[in-house]
């Protein structure tokens, strides 16, 4: 729902060949990014801004504070009050929101096309001029500690994936939820926030993405008039992170919890990420993802599910857009008299197989298909080109990388996805989780 | 497939707790299409990309099962991708891969509900195997016990997933004997006694040509949506089931708390709502807006969350079912906060009812109504989602560019009077799942 957590689901997407012109794009004199997608079907914008900054770009210790500043970025500036920005959005008939993932923070608002100058000027003014009272900020961390009891505490799964995900990282800090460990979300404060803010928040660290019922001309203007305005910080870190040692042991987390009604198993395996210029492999995994899992006719579905009835469930997904090292991950809700042992060595079977016969080129050549017919029903949502934009270039991809996406996908052959499989699936890499009930035996 | 994707192992996020209120608008052109057949769509053309978005509605959903065999329509829906004519389910999921069309299936307590997607360039070829899976379902027992097993899989998780609890719980208070009390899924006691006679009685009874709704938009002209209506679904038969009788929802204004173990309680509450042809509808829906249908904006969202971060969401709706009308709300506090968060609906339900809103709140909430309908009409997808469910509530054709009128001509004295009247405190029922300090559990 609201000021949320960006879903970090990977799945096989497809990118950007758009209809010729639909996406244009221009930089700022002090250093912003500006992406326009044209959609003049009905008189709708949606404004975004993404910067390059999100929860694995925290201090050591202030876990969470990317997204308690997303929150804390609605509390007020100089000239707006605590719950007026959203207030007035909501006047002039439209809505707002925000979300953080581990490597960006996006603010957007939804709105008829006349308001663009608006949305600019009262998102411009907060990417500088943020002013917030102590007991606001007091305040909204209970409302993030009651989010992660929402979203986390009480959901055992939500709980497992945390420590799950814990256990896949020795070293990079997408090991840490994007919410952050409780302990440190209540220590939390305004100077933490505030750090945070100064440090990363500049147009030569943000995105301007406009979709809808605009020309890139009417932006150009607006854009330049509101957030042209203000100054480059010259002092932006680099973006670097600690990165992943090699991993030389297997995992695995096992987990159990009373409140469990259906026990699952799920494996990820550290992945490499769609790379600027080289995003060959990341389309071999992206297709391997959705021939293992991606629907009914997959491979794993055909050999659990249809062939043996060891399990109700099976999916595979690959997160390929991230900035650092990603996952390939496979998820089997086993049958009810099936123990999650017995389901996973029918999952490590089934792999086995499936590395040892190969793919099937009708099934292969089904989702290449599928993959093309999406470039024309995803023109019927700008805000999902949107997404894929800001999301792209805040994790080490550019424009061109997304439009070149699609032909890569198509050019991937049957031999690419298997050597991308040989080298993936190493448990060496991986993590297993069980997550069972309290009682062991039912 | 995915039916129900398992909340539990996808990491879908989203806690839903707010809902959309009905209707529609804007700059869109709406067509009444007439089939020889004798059915009749709603149509948006829209010819700038090459796909068509079609949308069917039966009436009746899960509503239409009997207590025994709970979940039988259900079972029904999800299997209708597992297999038809000669094709069994796998050689079915090709087929409709190879199209790249999409089919979804799903039954709610009102309807069962069909979308659909395809490619101009293949139309054909996908509504032939959309008529199959419609028109000739093999339901093979093979499949029955596949699904089965995961529709199984999904109450097990529910039955210990805090919110699908309430929801349960809070309908079979007000519900009684109505169908609506009776979870749509079925229980882990119904499930595994369905036969398949029962899915096939199901199949002849949901699915009749005396309750359909269809709404279609993108690229399909009128005369093309005619034929391939009629042969999408002339075979199948003209009557079904006879639909429930209305509710008599029974509201006793306690709090009901079922006990479990996790740290955060949820609330679900309702009292009596109003139906969308009644005269006052729109001075409730504005009232809505205002007590708890706004996303930061609302009363109840400043009370608990903005001024004392009790909650991340509450929220509240009128929720228009076929034979029903109710005005329902949710929130999640921690198990030390949930007494003081339902104290305070309670007595923002009590101040609304009895001092009224403010001209700003009223103009406020009319220009944030108003300026928000046309966002919907956002894509083929969206628009024949909208144009399908108008039909269902009985709205006029042109109710697109009368609404927004409608919504602007509410004056302040009707909201206010309509406040006084229709907010109900005395009857407004919570139940609330978990260990909320200070609020006692009666055995249960």
């Amino acid at each position: 729902m609201m000021r949320a957590l960006a879903l970090v689901a990977g799945m096989l997407a497809p990118a950007g060949a758009i209809a010729e012109g639909q996406v244009t794009d221009f930089p700022l004199d002090n250093g912003m990014q500006v992406v326009v997608i044209e959609d003049h079907r009905v008189p709708v914008v949606t404004h975004m801004v993404w910067y390059r900054t999100g929860a694995a770009d925290e201090p050591q210790g202030r876990s969470g504070v990317a997204h308690y500043l997303e929150h804390l970025m609605f509390k007020g500036t100089e000239t707006l009050e605590a719950g007026e920005f959203s207030a007035t959005v909501a006047r002039h008939g439209g809505r707002d929101n925000a979300f953080t993932s581990w490597d960006y923070t996006a603010y957007y608002q939804r709105v008829a096309a006349d308001r663009l100058g608006l949305m600019m000027r009262m998102e411009a003014d907060r990417m500088v001029n943020l002013r917030l009272a102590e007991r606001d900020t007091v305040t909204e961390r209970n409302v993030i500690l009651e989010e992660r009891n929402q979203r986390v505490e009480n959901d055992p799964a939500a709980l497992f994936r945390e420590q799950k995900r814990a256990a896949q990282y020795l070293n990079h800090p997408y090991g840490i939820p994007i919410i952050g460990w409780r302990a440190e979300v209540e220590s939390l404060d305004r100077d933490a926030a505030l750090d945070f803010y100064r440090r990363h928040y500049a147009p030569n660290n943000a995105i301007l993405v406009v979709a809808g019922d605009v020309t890139p001309q009417q932006v150009r203007r607006l854009a330049e008039k509101h957030y042209g305005a203000i100054p480059a910080n010259p002092d932006l870190p680099p973006r670097t992170r600690p990165q992943e040692p090699p991993q030389l042991a297997e995992r695995r987390v096992i987990m159990r919890d009373a409140r469990v009604g259906t026990p699952h198993l799920s494996r990820a395996y550290l992945a490499p990420e769609r790379d600027s210029g080289t995003q060959e492999k990341a389309a071999a995994l992206a297709l391997l993802a959705n021939l293992l899992g991606g629907g009914q006719t997959s491979v794993l579905t055909e050999k659990l599910q249809f062939e043996d009835n060891l399990a109700v469930h099976t999916a595979a997904y690959y997160g390929g857009t991230s900035l650092d090292a990603t996952s390939f991950d496979i998820v089997v809700v086993p049958a009810q008299d099936v123990s999650l042992t017995d389901a996973e060595a029918a999952l490590d079977t089934a792999l086995a197989e499936f590395l040892a016969e190969g793919i099937d080129p009708d099934a292969l050549e089904r989702i290449k298909f599928q993959a093309r017919a999406e470039l024309i029903y995803e023109r019927d949502d700008t805000q999902k080109l949107a997404h894929r934009y800001g999301r792209a270039l805040t994790q080490g991809l550019t424009i061109a990388d997304v439009q070149a996406w699609p032909d890569i996908l198509q050019s991937v052959t049957g031999d690419d996805i298997m050597a991308a499989a040989r080298e993936v699936f190493d448990k060496r890499r991986a993590v297993t989780g069980f997550l069972d009930k309290k009682e062991l035996t039912q | 497939m995915i039916r129900a994707t398992l909340r539990l192992c996808l990491a879908a996020l989203t806690g839903a707790l707010m809902l959309a209120a009905p209707g529609a608008r804007a700059a869109i052109d709406i067509q009444k299409v007439e089939t020889p057949g004798g059915l009749t769509a709603w149509l948006v053309e829209d010819h700038t990309i090459p796909f068509t978005a079609l949308e069917i509605r039966f009436r009746g959903g899960t509503a239409l099962d009997s207590p025994e065999k709970a979940g039988a329509t259900s079972l029904m829906t999800a299997l209708l991708e597992e297999g038809a004519g000669e094709m069994d389910a796998r050689a079915f999921a090709r087929a409709r891969d190879s199209l790249a069309t999409t089919f979804r299936f799903d039954a709610s307590t009102d309807a069962v509900r069909v979308s659909a997607r395809f490619l101009t360039e293949n139309r054909e070829a996908a509504l032939g195997l959309l008529r199959k899976s419609l028109t000739q379902p093999r339901f093979d027992a093979e499949a029955i016990e596949r699904v089965r097993g995961q529709m199984m899989a999904n109450l097990r998780s529910d039955a210990n997933d805090p919110r699908s609890m309430a929801d349960k719980a809070f309908e079979a208070a007000v519900f009684g004997d109505h169908p609506y009390a009776i979870p749509g899924d079925g229980t882990l006691d119904t499930v595994p006694n369905l036969a398949r006679d029962d899915i096939v009685a199901a199949h002849r009874g949901a699915l009749a040509r005396d309750r359909i709704y269809i709404g279609a938009a993108g690229d399909i002209t009128a005369d093309e949506l005619a034929a391939l209506l009629d042969d999408l679904l002339g075979d199948l038969p003209e009557t079904g089931t006879p639909l429930p009788g209305d509710a008599d929802p029974a509201f006793s204004g306690e709090t009901q708390v079922v006990d479990f173990d996790t740290p955060q309680s949820v609330a679900v509450f309702g009292q009596p709502g109003v139906a969308i042809d009644d005269p006052d509808f729109f001075a409730v829906y504005i009232v809505n807006r205002i007590l708890g249908g706004g996303s930061f904006e609302s009363r109840l969202m400043e009370e608990l969350r903005e001024k004392r971060g009790l909650t991340y969401g509450v929220g509240t709706y009128l929720a228009d079912r076929d034979h029903a009308k109710l005005w329902m709300g949710s929130l999640a506090s921690s198990n030390d906060t949930m007494a003081q968060a339902v104290r305070l609906v309670r007595s923002e339900w009590a101040r609304l009812a009895r001092d009224g809103v403010t001209e700003q709140e009223l103009q406020d909430a009319k220009t944030y109504l108003t300026g928000a309908y046309p966002l919907r009409f956002d894509g083929n997808a969206p628009i024949a989602r909208i144009i399908v469910g108008m039909q269902m509530q009985g709205l006029p054709i042109d109710y697109v560019r009368t609404r927004n009128d409608r919504i602007r001509a509410v004056t302040l004295e009707e909201v206010n009077r309509v406040a006084a009247e229709r907010l109900d405190p005395e009857a407004l029922s919570f139940t609330v799942v978990g260990q909320p300090e200070g609020m006692t559990a009666p055995a249960n």
